[in-house]
């Protein structure tokens, strides 16, 4: 029996008749870095969203933690505290750099000394050091990104949720946030689910994957076999490249 | 008209205190009317712009309209209200300084409330999304919003304090242009060119824009030097 950090059963969501994500189930495994990969409009912001509480899902649930809580207890702030996501556009807040990093640790209440510690640490894990007291607007978009990335890693979730997050990226800032990735994923064992219609992406970072088409999820499981050793058509056209979207 | 104008700077230099009480009065309303008007507005127009457009729409259409309410129409209101035999007529706030204040904070109301919901709004849900994700409780998220759109908030406070500052017809009904003690800068406006002193109403007109002037300026300072709202 692995050890699931998130179970999600029978979800569903509609906007009106139109369903647009539907997940029998799907377990991810604690440590794990999940790649969910499918055409555009499949569903994968939507799953992430919904994980994310950012959205409520029109019927099934999600476990986390092993612990049974049901989505739409949006009130739950300690089960949002274990989780965190990144947007493929980073949405930063209109003030310096360092309180953008800070935000999160400030609204859990953290110490100064603590505060100061994580985000200037982060500061230099971003090579953004010197930027800290520049005003968040005046980024660049792969320095923005990497703020994000930052501002997310200071709050040592217990699952980090990426949303395509390197799609807009130069391959500069792509290794650089790859590499961070598998670092908080080895060194911290943050279990992370990321969005990428980028397979050598999935191949490089991914334990397992999932394919999503048309809302519904076809396959998942370990990355080898999902990728190089596909059961669905589906996901063999998507993964050779044959898909027409 | 610059010879009136030359007059009127004239008048300006020896200010004498029957015109220091009207100006002083006009800001003590006017600004008391705008800073009730921020403090239920700011919050009340966060909420509004924070939610989902659809599920608002009726009272959207509502705040829009009473943003154009007629000064008179508000001054009415408040009349009714306050009179002898009104709802809170045993006050006996008719023909005081905090019954203007009453009605102008009905005008300025609906302008900081629907200019603030505009503002929240523009900054789009990403914020609030990257917010909640952040795991920000409610109250920190409603801060975080407002000073994401303090610009256009500042400009709603703005627009609040030029509208009441510049109205004539609530004050005049529910404040009575008693002299030393209701009249304000535009009702003593109103009088003057009637008597035909274009001189002096001319005069006022120009502390009225002054008092305007600085009122921005102060705000605009606060806005700079505020702090942010950290916990
Ligand atoms: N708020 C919404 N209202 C209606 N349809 C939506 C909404 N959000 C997403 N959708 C639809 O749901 C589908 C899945 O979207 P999404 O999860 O963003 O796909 P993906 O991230 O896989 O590209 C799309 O067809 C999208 O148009
Ligand atoms: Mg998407």
């Amino acid at each position: 029996m692995m050890n699931e950090i998130l179970k999600i059963k029978g979800l569903k969501k509609s906007y009106g008749k139109r369903t647009v994500l539907s997940v029998k189930e799907l377990s991810i495994e604690k440590g794990s870095v999940m790649a969910i990969i499918g055409p555009s409009g499949a569903g994968k912001s939507t799953l992430l969203r919904i994980i994310n509480r950012l959205e409520t899902p029109s019927a099934g649930e999600i476990v986390y933690f092993g612990d049974t809580k049901l989505t739409d207890q949006s009130g739950n702030i300690e089960l949002q505290r274990k989780m965190t996501m990144v947007f493929q556009k980073p949405t930063l807040l209109d003030r310096s750099v360092y309180d953008n990093i800070a935000f999160g640790l400030k609204a859990r209440k953290f110490e100064k000394v603590e505060i100061e510690k994580r985000v200037i640490s982060a500061l230099q894990t971003i090579g953004l050091l010197e930027l800290k007291d520049q005003k968040a607007r005046t980024l660049s978009g792969g320095e923005a990104q990497r703020v994000a990335f930052a501002r997310a890693l200071v709050l040592d979730p217990e699952i980090i949720l990426l949303d395509e997050p390197t799609a807009n990226l130069d391959p500069a800032n792509v290794g650089m946030l790859e590499a961070l990735i598998r670092k908080i994923n080895l060194e911290k064992g943050t279990t992370v689910v990321i969005v990428t219609h980028n397979l050598l992406q999935a191949k490089r970072l991914a334990t397992h994957v999932a394919f999503f088409y048309d809302g519904n999820l076809l396959e998942y499981g370990d990355m080898h076999r999902v990728l190089d050793d596909p059961i669905k058509d589906k996901t063999r056209d998507f993964v050779e490249g044959r898909m027409i979207y | 008209m610059l010879l009136e104008f030359w007059d009127a700077i004239k008048l300006l230099s020896n200010l004498d205190s029957g015109l220091a009480e009207i100006v002083l009065l006009t800001i003590y309303v006017s600004g008391s009317a705008v800073l009730l008007a921020a403090l239920l507005g700011i919050p009340a127009g966060t909420w509004l712009g924070m939610q989902k457009q659809g599920k608002v729409k009726g009272l959207t259409r509502l705040v829009y309209t009473l943003m154009g309410l007629p000064p008179v129409v508000g001054g009415l209101i408040i009349y009714l209200l306050i009179r002898r035999q009104g709802l809170l007529g045993t006050f006996g706030f008719l023909y005081t300084p905090t019954a203007m204040i009453m009605a102008q904070f009905l005008l300025a109301t609906p302008i900081v409330i629907g200019m603030t919901s505009v503002a929240v709004r523009s900054k789009g849900k990403n914020i609030h999304e990257t917010l909640v994700s952040l795991g920000a409780r409610k109250g920190l998220i409603l801060r975080s919003i407002i000073w994401e759109a303090r610009y256009g908030i500042l400009g709603a406070v703005i627009a609040g304090f030029g509208r009441v500052v510049a109205e004539v017809g609530a004050v005049m009904m529910v404040g009575g242009n008693i002299e030393g003690k209701t009249r304000v800068m535009t009702t003593t406006i109103v009088l003057e060119t009637r008597k035909g002193n274009f001189d002096f109403a001319l005069a006022l007109g120009l502390i009225l824009l002054i008092v305007s002037f600085i009122f921005n300026v102060i705000l605009y300072q606060i806005q700079q030097g505020g702090a942010s709202d950290d916990e």
